[in-house]
């Protein structure tokens, strides 16, 4: 399928915790086509986590195949999963994980210092960024200089600087109160229409609604697939 | 890519300021104690080492006490001596207590020395006023002599004593010379002395064997064949008794005393080295801390695409910097504290290069020694566990 972006097959992550072997994640099969916006969700302690690991590529699975991009990102050495990570995914935290001694702009740019990009022109990415998300204003405000949902669309920003294949976002309105967290929803919604790719996960249906597509974990097996709209 | 981390590792560091200063303190000390012993011992032994140099590196002192039969080395083989091949001269020294008298006024247990004419064309700064005793009063046997500081002072009264007679030993001497006044260590006895030619002191002192002679060398590299040549002639002249003198080499003992300063250096620094093991171990446990703290800031970086190797460089970066500054803060204290000290003790003071370079290099290495242990460790964190201890 030419719109596929993240295609998994028979995915599965277990651990082993002395005599026992833990399954985590079994036989997960999911794609992700360009354009979608996919809401994993499913109560803690369901795997949601972990998938979300091995999405952005902070985690292997244990077997099973992973294709990023058509590139199989599932045996690759840390280094390589570091640049994969860099240009291929853009993460949203639930506590925002912005740097507290970088302002706005350090903070934006800082995927681009690792994907070697001049600083001159790393400024102006990051600033246009600011501005998409709204916070032109707030250019060189640090941290805590910020409101909650300032702080995540910074981090939003961060995300998208580099043009990221997925943007992939864990509980992004967790840390928020509900306006707020509508207010970010929103923006979500503005990158889906713009032909962003999103993945988030939460485990609240009334936030999943958003996406246009949802997916249920239970006992690290997706349990059902269907689409909104 | 290293401008970032470079810029990146500062950053850190002005934030954690105390912690930063204190961490460096150890470095420091370490550096500082470092620079300051060894410079104050280079420049104590400098001192010394010139010191003897005075004495005369170009020459070979032979003292002959010999044998029962020969008590002494005599004429011919002073002769001998003097024909050695690159040996400039040879200057046999006989001393004798005496009583001097000048004008009535009468001075007892004089020190007189039986000299020759090498001995004042050889050493510098000799004599005052007046001439040295040259090759017609050896020849000849002049009763003529040079008085020290302290025996012009005494006997003459400000008077000049030059053309003066006096009596040494009961026989008329006229004075032809005064000897310059020393304050070092290393002629003082001059300043007593009174020197008259060695063939006229014979007679005086009822002896005509020599006990000790210096040979003065025309090139002092050669000093090693010179001394073989000496002990041979020497061998002949006391028939194979070695007991029958001793041959100093001043080149030796400027060796030797090398030799000690390095040891001394060496092993001070060796001490002093320790304490820059110590400050090392305060910066890795500093990084240490210091990764633990952020280990959030790491799994962040690692997420946002950080390669290992870039974690491990911005650490690494940190505990260079700050044993680098740390260094440079005691290179600067350690030769202030150099400077102080040689001052009072009125050494020289130089700071080598080669200090200055071991200071640097240590510090560096200390830095990368005891830095790669935490920047491994920051490089090793799974980005999973560390976002995850919020």
């Amino acid at each position: 399928m030419c719109g596929q972006i993240l295609n998994m097959t028979q995915i599965t992550k277990t651990y082993v915790m002395g005599e026992e072997e833990q399954v985590v994640l079994n036989n997960i099969n999911l794609t992700v086509n360009k354009g979608d916006f996919v809401a994993i969700l499913g109560p803690s302690g369901s795997g949601k986590s972990t998938l979300m690991n091995i999405i952005g590529c902070l985690d292997s699975p244990t077997s099973g195949d992973y294709y990023l991009s058509n590139q199989k990102v599932d045996e690759l050495d840390e280094a390589s999963l570091a640049a994969i990570r860099n240009k291929e995914v853009g993460f949203i935290f639930q506590q925002f994980q912005l740097l507290p001694r970088l302002n706005a702009i350090q903070n934006v740019e800082l995927p681009l210092v690792y994907a070697r990009v001049q600083e001159k022109d790393r400024k102006q990415r990051a600033r246009e960024m600011l501005g998409r998300v709204g916070l032109g204003e707030k250019l060189q405000n640090r941290p805590n200089q910020l409101s909650g949902g300032q702080q995540q669309r910074v981090a939003i920003a961060r995300a998208m600087v580099t043009n990221p294949t997925i943007l992939l976002a864990d509980e992004p309105t967790g840390a928020l109160d509900q306006k707020t967290g509508q207010q970010i929803m929103e923006l979500f919604h503005e990158l889906h229409e713009e032909g962003k790719t999103i993945i988030m996960i939460t485990h609240d249906i009334e936030i999943a609604k958003n996406a246009s597509r949802i997916v249920r974990i239970l006992d690290g097996k997706l349990r059902e697939e269907f689409t909104y709209v | 890519m290293f401008k970032e981390n470079f810029k990146m590792s500062w950053m850190n560091l002005i934030h954690n300021k105390m912690r930063s200063f204190l961490t460096m303190l150890g470095i420091v000390i370490g550096v500082a104690s470092i620079i300051a012993l060894i410079t104050i011992v280079k420049g104590a032994m400098d001192g010394m080492t010139s010191e003897f140099s005075s004495f005369g590196a170009d020459k070979i002192t032979v003292q002959a006490i010999g044998t029962p039969l020969k008590q002494g080395l005599l004429d011919s083989d002073i002769q001998k001596l003097s024909e050695i091949e690159d040996v400039a001269g040879v200057s046999p020294t006989l001393t004798g207590n005496t009583t001097v008298v000048y004008n009535g006024n009468e001075k007892k247990d004089v020190f007189v020395q039986g000299k020759n004419d090498v001995y004042f064309s050889k050493t510098k700064d000799l004599v005052e006023t007046g001439r040295g005793i040259n090759i017609l009063d050896i020849d000849s046997e002049n009763k003529v002599c040079l008085i020290g500081a302290n025996i012009a002072e005494e006997l003459f009264w400000g008077e000049d004593p030059i053309g003066k007679k006096m009596l040494v030993a009961g026989v008329t001497y006229t004075v032809i010379g005064t000897l310059h006044e020393s304050s070092s260590f290393s002629d003082s006895s001059n300043n007593d002395a009174v020197i008259i030619p060695y063939t006229t002191s014979m007679s005086l002192l009822g002896t005509g064997y020599i006990n000790n002679v210096d040979v003065f060398m025309s090139d002092a590299n050669d000093s090693e064949k010179i001394t073989s040549d000496i002990e041979a002639v020497l061998n002949q002249a006391f028939n194979y008794n070695k007991d029958g003198f001793t041959i100093i080499n001043m080149q030796d003992m400027l060796s030797s005393i090398n030799r000690v300063t390095t040891m001394m250096s060496l092993m001070l620094g060796g001490i002093a080295s320790i304490s820059l093991i110590v400050g090392g171990i305060g910066i890795m446990n500093m990084m240490l801390v210091s990764v633990t703290e952020r280990t959030t800031e790491i799994g962040l970086r690692k997420a946002l695409g950080a390669e290992p190797k870039r974690i491990q460089q911005q650490f690494l970066l940190e505990a260079v910097f700050l044993s680098l500054f740390g260094g440079t803060i005691g290179l600067l204290l350690g030769a202030l504290i150099a400077y102080a000290v040689c001052f009072l003790i009125g050494a020289s003071f130089a700071l080598s290069v080669f200090t200055v370079v071991l200071a640097f290099g240590f510090s560096a290495a200390i830095g990368i020694i005891f830095g790669i242990a935490p920047a491994r460790k920051a490089s090793k964190l799974n980005p999973i566990d560390a976002l995850r201890s919020v």
